[in-house]
Formats: C-alpha cells, sequence, structure tokens
C-alpha cells in the first residue's frame, strides 16, 4: 500500500512542528527518515500513523484519504525506541495481542504467532515474561507484535538505538531480509547516516520539520541536492570550505592555489566546497589533482583501526577520517589534500552544482 | 596476628542504640508488664499467661475484634477502587493537574479530631447540612442512636479523609507510565478496559501495595474519629480495639491485661500486613 503526503504541516500553539511536507512512498518500500534529533522525525511518523492529524494537509494511504480517520481504525503497527511490552502477558500473548483484538480465530492466531516468533529467532521464549528477557529479546518480541498483523504501514522510530551495537548489526541485517520479502511499506527513523545507507531503500532527509531531500539512499548520498543534505547525510559531516575563483585561481582563504582543470568551465565567483571526512589525505595524492591546505591538528581520536583527524584552516573546522593509526601532536603543523575528482560544489546558496558522480559537465548556466 | 578486627562495630552501634531506645526496650517492657500483674509500682505477681487466656476468651474483645476487621475491610473495599477512579479520572496535563492535587491535599491537612468534629455537626440531625437534609428527605438518620448510623458515619469519615491518600498514591504511579506505553495501545486498537488490565494495573501494583497497606494499619488502629463523634457509642457500636485498649489501660488501670492485649493486637497487625504483601508480590517474577 501505498502512501502519500501532500502539504502537509502540523503547528501546535504556533509553533510550526512539520512544514509542507510531500513525499511519496511505494507500497513494499522500506524507507528511511534520516535527521537529528529534533528534526521531527517523530512527529513525522505520528501523522503518518494518524496519531496525531495535520494542521493543514493531506495523507493517502493506498489511494485513499486517510487524513481524519483516527489510528484505531487504520491497520498500522510501531515499534518503538523504548522496549514497550506488556508486561503482565507472557511472549506469546504479546504478539497475539493485536490479533486477539481483531478477533483472529484461536488456530490462525497460534500458527501467526509462531511463524512471526520464528522469523525473528524468538520461538523458544513464547512462554517467558518481558522481564525475564534481555534488551535485545525484548525489542524483537515487540517487533513480532507489530509485523504479526500484517500492517499495511509499519513504523520504526529509532528502534535499535537502545541496543548494543553487536545486536543492532544482526537485528538490522534481518530487517533487511524480513522486509524483502514482505509488501508491507516501512518506514524507519533513524539518526544515524551509516546505519540509513545499511538499510538501503529510500532516504528521507530531514531538517527541522522540512523534507529536505528523498529518493534511493546511494543515489541521496552520492548527490545531496544542497549543502544541508550534505552536512546530514554523513558521519562525520562533510567539511565545507567557502572558495572563490577568480583570475584562473581557486581562493581559500588566504591562500590562493591554482585553479584544477576540472573546475575551468565555472564561472568567476563564490563557491562552497565540500568534501567528506574519508577522502581528505595526508600524503599528496598519486594521480589526479588536489588542493592543498595547510592545517593545524586540534585533536586526533584514535579508535583502534581509524583515526578521526580534528584540524583548523584559517578558523574553519575540518575533519579527516583516516584509515589506520595517526598520532599526532596538538597545534602540529601539517598539510592535507583534498582531491579534486572527490569534491562536491556548491553554490553561494546551497544549491549542488558539482558532485563527484557528475564530472564537471555541468558547468552553471 | 588477627586476620580481622571488631572495629565494625562502632559503626553498627549507633543504629542499635536508636533502636533499642525506639522499639526494643518500650516493646520489653510492655511483653514484661503482659506477664504480671501490677497493683502499683511495688507490689506485682508473676501471673504467666494468665492475661493471654483471659484475653483471647474475652466475649467484649471478640467483638470489638469482629467490628474492627468488617470496618478495616470495608474502608479498603471503598477507598481503594473509588481512589483509582480518582486518580484515572484526573487531568495528566494542564492547569486542572495543580487545581486537582491542591483539592485532593486538602483533607489529608485536616487533623483527626477535627475531622470528627466536623462530621459530628455536619451529621447532626437538626442542624447538620447532610443530617437535617437526610431527615429532610425521609430518611430516618441519626448517628447517636442509631448503631447503624453512627458505623456509617465512621466510615464515612474515613472515607471522606483518607481516599484522596490513595488516589494521589495512584496518581503518582500512573504518571510514571510513559506516553508511548498509551500510544502502543492506541495503535494495538486495545480498548479502555485492555489499557486498565494490561498497561495501568501492572504499573499501579507497587503504590496500590504501599496504599492497601498503609490504609489498612491506619484504619485497624482508629481511635479518634469515633472516639469524637459518638465516644464508641452507641452501646458498644464504634467501639473498635484501640478505644477497647485504651479503655482498659487508662480506665481501668488494668495495664497486665492491657499489656498482653497490645501484643496480640501488634501481632495481628503484623501477620494480616505480612498476608498482603505476600499475596501481592508472590507473583513479581512475571512482573
Amino acid at each position: 500500500m501505498s502512501l502519500q503526503l501532500e502539504n502537509v504541516t502540523l503547528k501546535v500553539r504556533g509553533e510550526t512542528y512539520i512544514d509542507e511536507a510531500n513525499l511519496q512512498l511505494d507500497g513494499g518500500s522500506f524507507n528511511v527518515l534520516l535527521g537529528h534529533t529534533l528534526a521531527g522525525k517523530t512527529t513525522l511518523m505520528r501523522l503518518m500513523a494518524g496519531l496525531d492529524t495535520p494542521t493543514r494537509g493531506r495523507v493517502w494511504l493506498g489511494g485513499r484519504d486517510m487524513t481524519d480517520v483516527p489510528v484505531r481504525q487504520r491497520n498500522v503497527s510501531m515499534v518503538y525506541q523504548q522496549f514497550i511490552n506488556y508486561p503482565t502477558l507472557n511472549v506469546f500473548d504479546n504478539i497475539a495481542s493485536p490479533l486477539k483484538q481483531a478477533k483472529v480465530a484461536r488456530a490462525e492466531i497460534q500458527r501467526r504467532v509462531e511463524e512471526t516468533a520464528h522469523m525473528l529467532g524468538i520461538d523458544h521464549l513464547l512462554g517467558r515474561y518481558p522481564q525475564a528477557l534481555s534488551g535485545g529479546q525484548q525489542q524483537r518480541t515487540a517487533m513480532a507484535r507489530a509485523l504479526v498483523k500484517d500492517a499495511d504501514l509499519v513504523l520504526f522510530d529509532e528502534p535499535l538505538v537502545n541496543l548494543d551495537y553487536k545486536l543492532r548489526e544482526s537485528l538490522r541485517v534481518e530487517m533487511r531480509k524480513l522486509f524483502a520479502s514482505r509488501d508491507t511499506l516501512a518506514v524507519y527513523a533513524t539518526t544515524e547516516p551509516a546505519e540509513a545507507l545499511a538499510l538501503g531503500g529510500t532516504t528521507v532527509l530531514l531538517k527541522e520539520g522540512r523534507i529536505v531531500q528523498s529518493g534511493p539512499s546511494e543515489a541521496v548520498y552520492r548527490q545531496p541536492c544542497n549543502l544541508e543534505a550534505a552536512s546530514l547525510f554523513g558521519e562525520p559531516p562533510i567539511n565545507l570550505l567557502a572558495a572563490e575563483i577568480a583570475g584562473g585561481e581557486c581562493r581559500i582563504g588566504r591562500q590562493r592555489l591554482p585553479l584544477p582543470a576540472a573546475w575551468q568551465r565555472l564561472e568567476e565567483g563564490h563557491y562552497r566546497l565540500g568534501v567528506r571526512p574519508h577522502h581528505v589525505s595526508l600524503a599528496p595524492l598519486a594521480t589526479g589533482e588536489a588542493l592543498c591546505l595547510p592545517v593545524q591538528v586540534r585533536v586526533a581520536e584514535i579508535g583502534g583501526s581509524e583515526t578521526f583527524l580534528h584540524m583548523t584552516h584559517d578558523e574553519i573546522d575540518l575533519v579527516a577520517h583516516l584509515g589506520g593509526i595517526h598520532e599526532l601532536a596538538v597545534d602540529q603543523a601539517l598539510e592535507i589534500h583534498l582531491p579534486c575528482a572527490e569534491m562536491f560544489v556548491f553554490e553561494p546558496d546551497g544549491e549542488l552544482l558539482l558532485s563527484p558522480a557528475s564530472p564537471a559537465t555541468a558547468a552553471r548556466a | 596476628m588477627k586476620p580481622y578486627n571488631n572495629k565494625a562495630w562502632w559503626l553498627v552501634l549507633p543504629v542499635f542504640v536508636l533502636v533499642a531506645f525506639s522499639a526494643i526496650i518500650p516493646m520489653m517492657t510492655v511483653v514484661n508488664y503482659s506477664v504480671q500483674d501490677i497493683f502499683d509500682p511495688s507490689t506485682r505477681y508473676f501471673v504467666g499467661t494468665e492475661w493471654y487466656r483471659e484475653i483471647l476468651s474475652d466475649p467484649r474483645l471478640h467483638d470489638s475484634l469482629v467490628r474492627q476487621f468488617i470496618y478495616s475491610f470495608c474502608v479498603l473495599a471503598i477507598e481503594i477502587p473509588l481512589g483509582i477512579i480518582v486518580a484515572l479520572s484526573m487531568p495528566r496535563r494542564g492547569l486542572g493537574v495543580p487545581v486537582s492535587l491542591i483539592l485532593l491535599a486538602l483533607p489529608l491537612l485536616v487533623p483527626w479530631n477535627v475531622v470528627g468534629t466536623i462530621w459530628q455537626i455536619i451529621g447532626r440531625e437538626d442542624i447538620g447540612l447532610y443530617g437535617s437534609l437526610l431527615n429532610g428527605l425521609g430518611v430516618d438518620y441519626n448517628y447517636a442512636s442509631s448503631p447503624r448510623d453512627a458505623w456509617i458515619t465512621v466510615l464515612i469519615m474515613d472515607v471522606w479523609h483518607w481516599t484522596s491518600l490513595v488516589a494521589l498514591l495512584c496518581y503518582s504511579g500512573l504518571r510514571s507510565i510513559p506516553d508511548v506505553y498509551y500510544q502502543a495501545a492506541r495503535i494495538d486498537r486495545a480498548s479502555s478496559w485492555a489499557v486498565f488490565r494490561y498497561i495501568q494495573l501492572p504499573k499501579l501494583k507497587n503504590v496500590l501495595l504501599i496504599a492497601v497497606m498503609l490504609r489498612f494499619m491506619d484504619s485497624f488502629m482508629i481511635y479518634t474519629e469515633p472516639f469524637v463523634l459518638t465516644g464508641g457509642g452507641p452501646g458498644t457500636a464504634t467501639t473498635f480495639l484501640s478505644q477497647t485498649l485504651t479503655q482498659m489501660a487508662l480506665g481501668q488501670f488494668d495495664l497486665g491485661r492491657a499489656a498482653a492485649f497490645s501484643l496480640i493486637y501488634f501481632l495481628i497487625i503484623l501477620l494480616v500486613t505480612w498476608v498482603f504483601y505476600t499475596a501481592m508480590t508472590h507473583n513479581d517474577d512475571k512482573g
């Protein structure tokens, strides 16, 4: 069943929570809502579910206007960040509860609960009570309850946040499998860009109640439509530098660099350059053009096999995500190399002009 | 060389002294009284378990004990459900919250003997608000002459005074349930009964345990209200255990017998509270 939001706006006491959201999600698709805390992910989900009614705009489900239909009359389910189960019911009865409310026949309940529990690997726990389960098992139970009733729309509100990272990864992999074989429309909210990419499907970028961009996750990551999208989708966020192209030079702060061939066609004027942290290199590139900038080390975070190097250039903060361990002293002076082939060029107003995937063909018209 | 020393006892000592003076010594004094017949400080005889035997077979005490159990049962049967209903119907946000909290807290601030006096006046059949109203409506109500009316008045008084306590405890329990539970229930299309039975009641269990125990102990020891209202009358209709005890100890100066009675009284409260506690927590492992 497809879901369509049409100019959906939610205002509460004069404050805009969701601003003119337009979105088309296809039946059977897996969609990720990506945004920071307070971006409006949960609010948008509540509007999709029918827990809240939009101030303006329409919500269409399967071609039917469902805007004013309360949640009790819809077929949706939701999984939360907290593990929500009925404390006095065992796992079987917890999973069975939506079916019992829907007055499904006993034998059918038995069959579907066992099938769903098996899918989520909790069939050996059916007799236990939620308190006797680990966090991962509790969340699996809540997920089974959401999946068992074959809802038209399943909403996941940061369901893996409260789990440790190993469980998180295994559940994430399972979720992709679970939904690959279903034609349920799934919406998954998260704050982590890596999770959106790992889950695949469609990504919707949200910021301050606005939808910034939506599309296939890979495509959104490769071609963010503007500065906001680029900095939302990436952790650590993309490095941004103000640059001026004039007189055959590229000027970044007081630095004057020769203009790379790829940018020859750009008109003279001001631009913003974006480069993802993992493309920043400490060594000169073997091939291709690069911008070379002097920087000062602020801090090097070493995480086992990788290093996050925080630096400043002319009071601009930059981050490099480097493979291996680099022990660098604070305030040490370095030169970094930014490969032009991996750079995004944005207009001063934030619109994307050039991206690594679309080499210098689309010069400013 | 000693592998350990005994200095740690000094840390336990203050608590031990405190408990000794607040509980153990007074308690053992009572135990001491209960096995003696005391005429004056220098004239006392050891009587063994005689007082206990006498108390356990005293019909006056049996009556008062039965009366007491019925009374406490009624108090719990009315105040607990009523308190839950009040808590459920209280607003969850907005200006209504402080207003209803203050209104509910008001009766709790009124001293026991004032409550007794208030109801003594309100219930009067000639000038009292409710008393004269009831009589005006043709109901024959007079707490001073009818044992039934006196009994009901004492019960209503307690309900008026203490239901707020149960309601406030339940309200705090309800407030601790996160909103997502209600939201999840709506998405599951659960009925309001199911929400109460499977979400609210389980979460209320612990505060209800406290409410039941507090109200049981307190109502089991009721003294002031019936004493102010009717002095335990008419007849012995509202003479509950603590009043019987007071009459015995101070009225008749029957210290030995009163001490034996106190101990039995104490054991009854301990036993019933233990039964409540065990019954309400025995399936805690299932949540």
